[in-house]
């Protein structure tokens, strides 16, 4: 283990906040009841939202379609445990907007759709297995959702030489992939060889960061005889982020503005190779997932099999409830989380997290003048000036704004987190960004 | 529950340190070369001390009383700028010397500009340089340092600096005093500004603020690095005429520009790379100041011209974005 721990590899730049992990690490994933009512969006992926095939009043399996796939960037969504479809309807989404979901009733069975087989990948060819994976509604897990069928298809003039599986999970408080590392070892390398299977290579490495030392040893010690290798990387945020992943671990650079499949790599997250083993295996849909429901709010911070559209109240009280009044409600990790407008929204298929915080947690500043410190240029991983980038969104200089990159940012927070002004910078950026793709939409 | 929830664009945490704390760190960083001057200058030192310092806060607060703008002083920049100020005038400055160095330091050297973040000059050293202009007198009358232990009778001086100067000018030849006798310059036994006294307390600011990170090594390695190496290569030619590297480096203002003044955020470049290029520039303006121009002291100008290359340098040093290394097998 040692020696698996030494030669760190990362990117430049980044940081590293106080990783919260400790709420919940040492908790073993437990299953999550089932709840009075599930309120499963159509819009849960990258992409088309599904559209729903189901009518009030139908009774489905756990695992039927409830909505299909809208073309090729788009998957179906399932239900997630049998029962009576009572209301499709718009409901508040984790996005802040009401948009249609398929509400469902549970019949407290909790039965799987017959329908459902699973077979042998051995007997799948590779455009059998995309098949099966979009029809499962696979997407990536890591908080992205982009999806995976779409991943593994990349145009034949771009071959893929490297398979990367991203067990960093860089985000402070998360422990969900960490869990399912430690208990799920044997369902991820069997993600792990489907999806070698697709892509025809041999070669997958595992990165994972050092801070997760029991992960690391057992991966390493397991994956040897499978011919998976297992990096570890240094403790710094953003080191999850796809771009910087693939830099430290292969050394090479995504060129701006294009994919990783640019430079020969695929990178799926672990908890997605898990969801891919049961997709393929057991015919079993993506309708459940691991959350950690954590931070200094709740009374027994835990990690989560929850099914998709499980409210996140239902959650808090399955973890004891709080302690104190939430503040902020943050669907993801402190860094790139989205804050929520009520407990009152499910847990959807890119729900990684659900982190609370009470008024103490959030020491609240008032934003000054940038004092030219270049503290966010020295944590940015893309090597960007947020400073620069964030003065011209509040002047609304769009063109100079995209000349200092701006639409390479990828919005990891390194810089707002570091302000000493305490300087909006992210969100200003994220103004100048949506400025820019509007200027060129028009033009 | 009630709604009292906060909707916030990510990321949701911070790291804590704001502005006023950076300043409140570089404050601290200068309480041991303030005691030293406190103790060598004595009384003449507290009051220089006391009224930059405060006449830096009045006039901070007159300027955002004047501008209709909420009070600034929490920042603590204004109080920073006073301490520096004080640090860069000799001990024996009448009080109105200070008083009108904290007035051209608040005003003209930065609430002229839009206050804190949008000076482009230093403006403690902006304060420093229109006195010395146009006060040469008061501002270089010397005294002799007198340490508290042995009574407070000033005795008028010259700065080692400004002894080589004269000497060099009238006899082509370096006085002994730049020959021998470290030691007291490195603990402050000499004549001087108030901060120009004591190499070994800045230095020991110098680290607190490397080790708490408020500043990077950049700056003060490019520029006192700019000036050994430069300054040696001339004891080398000719060691009769040119001062040892290390006699620069112990006398004058070196020390306290290169870690506290070159070090300044607003005025300096925002890259690691401008601030090699800065820090070099700033040693070899100093150097040639003190070897070949009018004023034995160089290092106030020197960052001075410096500041003005700024946004030159941050246009040219912009940093290399991801994704342009070209890509490895």
């Amino acid at each position: 283990m040692k020696s698996a721990l030494k030669n760190l590899k990362s990117f430049a730049g980044g940081l590293h906040p106080p990783d919260g992990k400790h709420f919940s690490a040492g908790k073993a994933i437990e299953i999550c009841p089932l709840p009075e009512e599930l309120v499963i969006p159509l819009a849960q992926h990258i992409g088309a939202p599904a559209e729903a095939c189901v009518e009030v009043g139908a009774l489905v399996k756990k695992g039927s379609p409830i909505a299909k796939a809208k073309g090729f960037v788009s998957v179906p969504i399932h239900a997630s445990t049998s029962g009576e479809v009572i209301a499709v309807e718009p409901r508040l989404h984790p996005m802040g907007k009401h948009l249609p979901a398929v509400v469902i009733k549970p019949d407290g069975k909790d039965l799987w759709d017959d329908s459902l087989t699973g077979a042998d990948p051995q007997d799948l060819n590779a455009a059998e297995l995309k098949n099966r994976l979009q029809a499962a509604g696979i997407v990536g897990l890591g908080g992205a959702t982009f999806p995976t069928h779409v991943k593994l298809s990349p145009p034949a003039d771009k071959p893929i030489d490297t398979l990367i599986l991203n067990g960093v999970e860089c985000e402070p408080f998360l422990t969900a992939d960490h869990r399912l590392m430690l208990e799920e070892t044997e369902r991820i390398f069997d993600g792990i060889d489907i999806l070698r299977k697709i892509l025809g290579i041999t070669r997958a490495v595992i990165g994972i960061e050092a801070n997760k030392p029991d992960a690391i040893e057992l991966l390493t010690a397991r994956g040897a005889a499978r011919q998976i290798e297992v990096q570890a990387l240094e403790v710094k945020y953003p080191q999850g982020a796809e771009k910087q992943l693939i830099d430290a671990i292969t050394g090479r650079q995504v060129p701006s503005g294009t994919l990783p499949m640019e430079v020969g790599v695929v990178v799926q997250n672990v908890g997605t190779c898990a969801a891919i083993s049961d997709a393929i295996r057991r015919g079993h849909p993506l309708v459940e997932r691991v959350v950690s429901i954590t931070g200094p709010a709740l009374v027994e911070p835990k990690n989560l099999l929850v099914r998709i559209g499980t409210s996140l109240q239902f959650l808090v009280d399955q973890c004891g409830g709080l302690n104190g009044t939430a503040a902020k409600i943050i669907m993801g990790g402190p860094m790139m989380g989205q804050t929520q407008l009520s407990l009152d929204v499910p847990a959807i298929r890119g729900t990684s997290g659900v982190l609370i915080f009470r008024q103490q947690d959030l020491p609240r500043y008032e934003a000054g003048p940038c004092i030219r410190c270049g503290r966010c240029i020295s944590v940015c991983p893309i090597h960007l000036q947020p400073t620069s980038i964030a003065a011209c969104a509040r002047l609304d200089m769009i063109d100079q704004a995209a000349g200092y990159h701006a639409l390479d940012c990828i919005e990891c927070g390194c810089c707002t987190y570091i302000c000493p002004a305490t300087l909006p910078l992210v969100q200003s950026i994220r103004y100048a960004k949506a400025a820019i793709m509007a200027q060129k939409r028009t033009t | 529950m009630e709604n009292q929830l906060y909707l916030s664009s990510s990321p949701h945490i911070h790291n804590g340190e704001t502005t006023d704390q950076v300043m409140r760190k570089v404050i601290y960083a200068l309480v041991p070369a303030s005691l030293v001057s406190l103790y060598f200058f004595g009384l003449p030192a507290l009051s220089v001390l006391l009224i930059c310092t405060l006449g830096c806060m009045v006039f901070e607060a007159l300027s955002c009383w004047l501008k209709k703008i909420p009070q600034t002083l929490a920042d603590g920049s204004a109080a920073l700028t006073g301490i520096l100020l004080a640090l860069n005038l000799p001990p024996s400055s009448p009080w109105w010397i200070s008083l009108l160095g904290a007035a051209i330091a608040i005003l003209i050297g930065k609430q002229v500009y839009g206050g804190l973040g949008h000076n482009p000059f230093n403006p403690a050293l902006v304060a420093r340089v229109v006195l010395l202009i146009s006060f040469p007198v008061q501002m270089t009358n010397w005294t002799a340092p007198a340490p508290l232990t042995s009574g407070f009778d000033a005795v008028t001086t010259a700065t080692p600096l400004g002894e080589m100067k004269t000497a060099v000018m009238l006899t082509g030849k370096l006085p002994a005093l730049a020959q021998s006798g470290f030691s007291d310059y490195l603990l402050g036994n000499m004549g001087g500004c108030l901060g120009e006294v004591s190499a070994l307390a800045l230095l020991l600011g110098g680290v607190y603020l490397l080790y708490k990170k408020i500043i990077s090594w950049h700056t003060p390695v490019a520029f006192i690095g700019t000036v050994l190496v430069l300054g040696g290569i001339f004891w080398a030619i000719a060691p009769e005429k040119y001062p040892s590297p290390l006699f620069h480096l112990v006398t004058g203002g070196l020390i306290l520009g290169a870690f506290f003044m070159a070090t300044d955020m607003v005025t300096s470049p925002v890259t690691t790379k401008g601030m090699l290029i800065f820090g070099c520039g700033c040693g070899l303006l100093t150097l040639l100041i003190r070897l070949f121009g009018g004023y034995p002291e160089g290092v106030s100008f020197a960052i001075l011209l410096m500041n003005a290359a700024t946004p030159l340098i941050d246009r040219f040093c912009r940093p290399k974005i991801y994704g342009q290394r070209p890509a490895k097998a």
